[in-house]
């Protein structure tokens, strides 16, 4: 028998206070990917498939490469959030946190990545 | 006294236990199409990386995409988007306090389920 308290055991395992602030990021990033995933689908959609020249062509105008370049910037940070909240429901203990640093480090690479390949067609 | 009973208390059903509804199927499946999203997403900015180094890996990753494999996901991929927006608009209607009755909440799981499919239809028609 372990001599610990409940104060001890208690201790640690309550909550963060991070989650009304997790809520509202969702929140604002949600309702500006109301407005950017709409328009990246009718923009960037029509451009797979398209001949290599008319895509590069394309990217250079401002409309379309701001567009691209926000929605993924946006939607991964939004996706960083929501996938957080997937592995903290379903991974516990040290496999968690290695799952959710794995996925920030995902998100980050990959939001850089599209931003560096885009500002490389525009520029 | 502190360790009496420790982890040898019963715990309260959990999902296994419910009958599937719509609410809580057009829950789960907002979680789904938001996470599985990362395939579409990853691809795109592949996409946009071949088309920034050359034209010859540009056709390489073009021709993935635009693939019989790459259509299915792209197209199960503008569903999972058209579906998963309008269960966050469905939610950012519920954070306003309203909508929450169950017959109303289960209106509006119908609503963006057919919605999300008449939003990618057209989609497919028009890109």
């Amino acid at each position: 028998m372990a001599y610990m308290t409940d104060l001890k055991r208690a201790i640690g395992k309550g909550s963060a206070r991070e989650g009304t602030e997790h809520h509202w990021s969702m929140t604002k990033s949600s309702v500006a990917l109301l407005i950017l995933v709409p328009l990246f689908v009718f923009t960037f959609g029509p451009m797979l498939g398209e001949p290599h020249a008319d895509v590069v062509a394309y990217f250079q105008r401002p409309f379309p490469a701001i567009v691209a370049a926000l929605t993924i910037v946006v939607g991964f940070m939004h996706f960083k959030g929501g996938a957080q909240a997937l592995i903290e429901d379903y991974v516990h203990g040290l496999a968690r946190k290695i799952t959710i640093i794995l996925m920030i480090c995902l998100c980050y690479g990959a939001a850089a990545t599209g931003l560096f390949a885009i500002a490389k067609i525009a520029l | 006294m502190a360790d009496v009973n420790r982890g040898n208390r019963p715990l309260s059903p959990h999902l296994t236990i419910y009958r599937p509804q719509l609410t809580s199927m057009t829950s789960i499946l907002t979680r789904i199409t938001g996470n599985a999203l990362l395939v579409a997403a990853l691809l795109i900015v592949w996409w946009f990386l071949a088309a920034a180094s050359s034209p010859e890996y540009f056709a390489v990753v073009d021709g993935v995409i635009t693939s019989w494999f790459g259509d299915l996901v792209m197209t199960l991929s503008v569903w999972g988007l058209w579906y998963h927006s309008l269960a966050g608009l469905r939610h950012l209607y519920w954070d306003t306090g309203r909508g929450l009755e169950v017959d109303t909440a289960e209106k509006l799981g119908i609503v963006i389920i057919v919605l999300s499919v008449v939003l990618t239809v057209l989609t497919l028609l028009i890109v």
